[in-house]
């Protein structure tokens, strides 16, 4: 019996297990896939807004504005890239002009600091590359870009640290209220626990069903996105938005931490939960987009497009509840979700603490984690002392990224563990260079199938039936 | 500490192994080639087909037989290498940082670098292919390895994008291991690779090539279950009512090599545009001094056997440099410009620097027959050839001498091209 379960391990999921992970608590945090942040948190803007955009006097706005301001910190101690690149919202004509003013006012009303209403010649002072045709600029100097799944992997992985349980591939499908709390059920195993979080994504609506709660549901809406070669990546270097309308902040374009240029996202409604598919539309939409914004964007460097899709919840707001007794459900995260989770796990502590939960803090928290990139950040000196205690770490499998065995070694063996190609690339980079993986994910997969002692045949792209190679050619294997 | 050698090879393929060869031949001694992969022979390792050689030893070989008989050589002269070892960082200056296991990260100062990294293949995400991120899509090259060097099967109902030699090599490798090609796909109107290997791959195993169509749509969440492909207009544009599913498991892509700069870049290395390697001239010289290029990590061949010869003018010419202590081969004595015309898609070297003979390797831009291509200043033809047919997947050569090169006055000659457009 736990005391609490948190049912997803998106950013929510894993900024609340991180934050429950400081007290005195059994934690576990379950998610269906393979995985961690493979949901909305797998593929989004990456953007730490400063808090302008929420309606004044929301949720979204308050913890908005809060978990932008943690973020700096969080980032440091979990070893995150975090870049404090600043933020323009740029116009093109009067009624542009007007807006921009009230997205000023409304950051202010937020609590927002250090925004600043720009001309067109300061606008080119800050941007050189932004289309002349732009007139007018909101400026926000506190907003900044992250790697979200690199986030709320290194968080999991941080409160498995401290003590909290990571179950994957466990999808949750029945929830059952007992005298002394739940018992949550998948298809293959189940557990109980006192307390429920629900942060299940676009999930959340399912979720909080099975807890006999129906007040909400929730839609998905797609985004779809374009990556640019690290070639790329210094044409702005601040995030470009352009004047946001009724259906959103629309499409951005920004420098990632990683160096690459990234375009997007559409914003197209849908149906089904699970369709990450990219379009022809959605690529035509962003081409047709970003050029109106800055100039000689080199479309011929795309290295790949990829889409995520937003919880729509449907009140303008974040909805965050009791669902039930002990039953918190955390839904309708949109952007800027990953901006707020910090502020988000430290509100939903507090409601714990409402209900009587005793929070005592552990001595032994600790907040620091190893960067999954610590090995590249090292003098040459270093990494040769690290090479004559471990030779892997000279052996480069990712030629792109230089990505060493050592590195992806470490990948499948600390803190949330990764078990598929997928997984390694998203802790390690590798694969994610020019090649996309051409040339090392034949190693990987070898090395995955060494550490994790599975036959080649079944490792994974990224879990369930996204199996790479289908048997062997030689040795009179069947396949 | 940083360790000085007079010649370091960056790369051990056929490119890389001729050039050493050369340099060796041509009086150098302080040579060290660094190679990342276990062992010497690049991409050859796993092209276990034959095809190699005819021109240079009038046999067919294997992608390993070939490898070898430059192998052999290196041993017997002794020539010293470095496997499992990755450069990681190349300056204008000439000084290399690399890594492996016995040595870690060091430092090497060379008199002479050159660079014989190879190319790279084109992946999925350059062509903006719309559908999911399935498992079961490989570049072809990837494929093979899988294949060919680790004995595993990638799937077995196939779909192949792109017809280059190593997808067009791939239909019947994946045949032979029993598994379905469903199509070739090629969204220009003739094939990209060579017409013996749409020949021996695709015809002689019944293998359909579906000229000016392309993949339009990806399925599949877990595992490739299918694609869509359509008929593609004159501008490459999908055809509205010609799309066509196709189950398969696994779609290979064969849809381009691109030579492997990026020791060149951060040297600061001239590039050109249409190759994607150095700009060099006809010793092979990149726009720094005592940098040589050769090999696909200069342009990307359809044959070794050019590759071979190329690297042989590269290794003589960084042996030259280094005796004439840094003074570049032939002295700049000249300084022409190789334009291309019409019908010409690129001209490698692009310049010529001395009045000695120049191998001009040269790919056209369209079919041609009865085509005439010639080296013309102002009007005056300075060298040509003849050739029935000419096709883009081919590689062609004109030979300039030293005479000839004299006789060019000004700064500028161009490459034209007549003939009938197929
Ligand atoms: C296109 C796009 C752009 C965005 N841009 C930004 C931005 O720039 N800045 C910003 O601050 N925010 C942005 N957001 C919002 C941000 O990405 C989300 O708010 C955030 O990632 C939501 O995190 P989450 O943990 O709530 O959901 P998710 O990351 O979706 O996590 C939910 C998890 O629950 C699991 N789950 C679901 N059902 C079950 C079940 N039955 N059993 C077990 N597990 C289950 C899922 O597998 C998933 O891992 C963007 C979102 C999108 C889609």
């Amino acid at each position: 019996m736990y005391d609490i379960v948190i049912i997803g391990a998106g950013i929510v999921g894993a900024m609340t297990a991180r934050e429950l992970s400081k007290y005195l608590l059994s934690v576990c945090i379950l998610d269906k896939e393979s995985d961690v942040a493979m949901g909305a948190t797998k593929a989004n803007s990456a953007i730490i807004h400063a808090g302008y955009d929420p309606k004044e006097g929301t949720l979204k706005a308050r913890l908005n504005v809060l978990g932008s301001e943690m973020m700096p910190q969080i980032a440091e101690e979990l070893g995150v890239r975090y870049i404090n690149n600043g933020s323009l919202v740029i116009g093109f004509n009067d009624e542009d002009a007007e807006k921009i003013k009230t997205l000023y006012r409304r950051g202010i009303a937020n609590g927002v600091k250090k925004l600043a209403l720009l001309d067109k010649d300061e606008l080119l002072n800050l941007e050189s590359n932004i289309s002349k045709n732009a007139v007018c600029a909101l400026y926000a100097p506190t907003s900044g870009i992250t790697c979200p799944y690199e986030l709320a992997i290194a968080a999991i992985g941080n409160a498995m640290d401290n003590g909290v349980d990571l179950k994957l591939n466990f999808k949750v499908e029945e929830i059952k209220k007992n005298e002394d709390g739940y018992e949550v059920i998948s298809s293959f195993e189940s557990v109980k626990a006192k307390y429920i979080i629900n942060a299940a994504g676009l999930f959340a609506d399912d979720i909080a069903k099975m807890a006999g709660d129906t007040s909400f549901s929730i839609h998905p809406r797609k985004g779809e996105y374009l990556l640019l070669d690290k070639e790329c990546g210094s044409l702005v270097s601040h995030t470009i938005f352009g004047t946001p309308t009724e259906k959103g902040k629309g499409i951005l374009i920004t420098p990632t931490v990683d160096g690459n240029l990234l375009l997007g996202p559409t914003s197209v409604d849908i149906t089904d939960k699970t369709d990450t598919s990219t379009t022809f539309d959605g690529i035509e939409t962003i081409l047709s987009q970003v050029n109106k914004y800055v100039n000689s964007i080199p479309f011929n460097r795309v290295i790949t497009s990829f889409s995520g899709l937003r919880a729509v919840g449907g009140t303008g707001d974040f909805i965050i509840k009791f669902s039930n007794d002990n039953f918190i459900s955390v839904a309708g995260i949109e952007s800027p979700g990953l901006s707020a989770a910090p502020a988000i796990a430290r509100y939903v502590a507090g409601m714990l603490k409402e209900t009587g939960i005793r929070l005592e803090k552990k001595k032994k928290f600790n907040p620091y984690r190893k960067s999954m990139h610590f090995f590249k950040n090292l003098s040459d000196e270093e990494k040769n002392r690290l090479i004559r205690e471990n030779r892997k770490y000279a052996r480069i499998v990712c030629r792109c990224e230089m990505v060493s065995e050592g590195e992806i070694i470490d990948a499948i063996r600390s803190n949330p563990k990764a078990t598929n190609l997928d997984a390694v690339k998203r802790r390690t980079r590798s694969g994610m260079g020019r090649c996309q993986g051409g040339f090392c994910s034949p190693y990987i997969l070898d090395i995955l199938s060494e550490e994790l002692k599975i036959p080649v045949e079944h490792i994974t792209k990224s879990g369930g039936a996204s199996n790479i190679i289908i048997g062997r050619t030689k040795g009179g294997e069947q396949w | 500490m940083v360790k000085s050698t007079d010649l370091v090879i960056i790369g051990g393929g056929p490119a890389g192994m001729s050039a050493a060869i050369s340099a060796y031949n041509n009086g150098i001694r302080d040579i060290l080639i660094l190679e990342r992969a276990e062992t010497l022979g690049g991409i050859l390792q796993q092209c276990i087909h034959n095809g190699f050689g005819i021109h240079k030893f009038n046999e067919e070989l294997t992608g390993p037989e070939y490898s070898w008989r430059y192998e052999k050589q290196i041993l017997e002269l002794k020539i010293p290498y470095k496997l499992n070892t990755m450069v990681t960082e190349f300056t204008r200056d000439k000084i290399i940082t690399a890594v492996n296991e016995q040595d870690g990260i060091f430092k090497i100062k060379a008199k002479a670098v050159i660079l014989a990294t190879g190319c790279r293949e084109r992946p999925r995400g350059a062509l903006n292919i719309p559908g999911t991120r399935p498992s079961g899509i490989f570049t072809a090259g990837t494929a093979q390895k899988y294949i060919n060097i680790k004995g595993y099967m990638p799937g077995k109902s196939v779909v192949i994008l792109g017809s280059g030699d190593i997808g067009l090599i791939m239909a019947r490798r994946m045949t032979l291991e029993g598994a379905e090609v469903k199509a070739v796909c090629e969204i220009m109107p003739y094939p990209g690779g060579r017409a013996r290997n749409v020949e021996q791959c695709l015809n002689d195993f019944n293998i359909p090539l579906k000229l000016s169509h392309t993949v339009v749509e990806i399925h599949g969440k877990h595992r490739l279950t299918g694609v869509t492909i359509a008929k593609v207009d004159e501008n490459k544009k999908p055809v509205p009512g010609t799309e066509e599913y196709i189950s398969c498991d696994t779609l290979l892509l064969s849809v381009g090599l691109i030579p492997e700069n990026e020791l060149a870049k951060s040297a600061g290395i001239e590039l050109d545009s249409v190759t994607g390697g150095a700009v060099v001239d006809q010793n092979r010289q990149t726009s720094v001094k005592g940098i040589f290029a050769c090999g696909n990590a200069l342009h990307v061949h359809d044959l070794v056997d050019y590759v071979s010869e190329e690297a042989e003018i590269a290794g003589k010419s960084a042996a030259d440099y280094i005796k004439n202590n840094g003074m570049s081969p032939g002295s700049f004595a000249r300084n022409i410009i190789i334009k291309t015309g019409g019908g010409i898609r690129y001209t490698v070297p692009r310049k010529i620097t001395s009045i000695t003979d120049a191998k001009i390797y040269f790919r056209t831009s369209g079919i041609y027959r009865n085509a005439k291509i010639s080296i013309k200043e102002g009007e005056r033809v300075v060298a040509s050839i003849k050739k029935k047919r000419v096709v883009p997947a081919e590689m062609e050569m004109i030979k300039l001498t030293g005479d000839n090169i004299r006789e060019i006055k000004g700064g500028i000659v161009t490459f034209e091209l007549e003939g009938l457009h197929d």
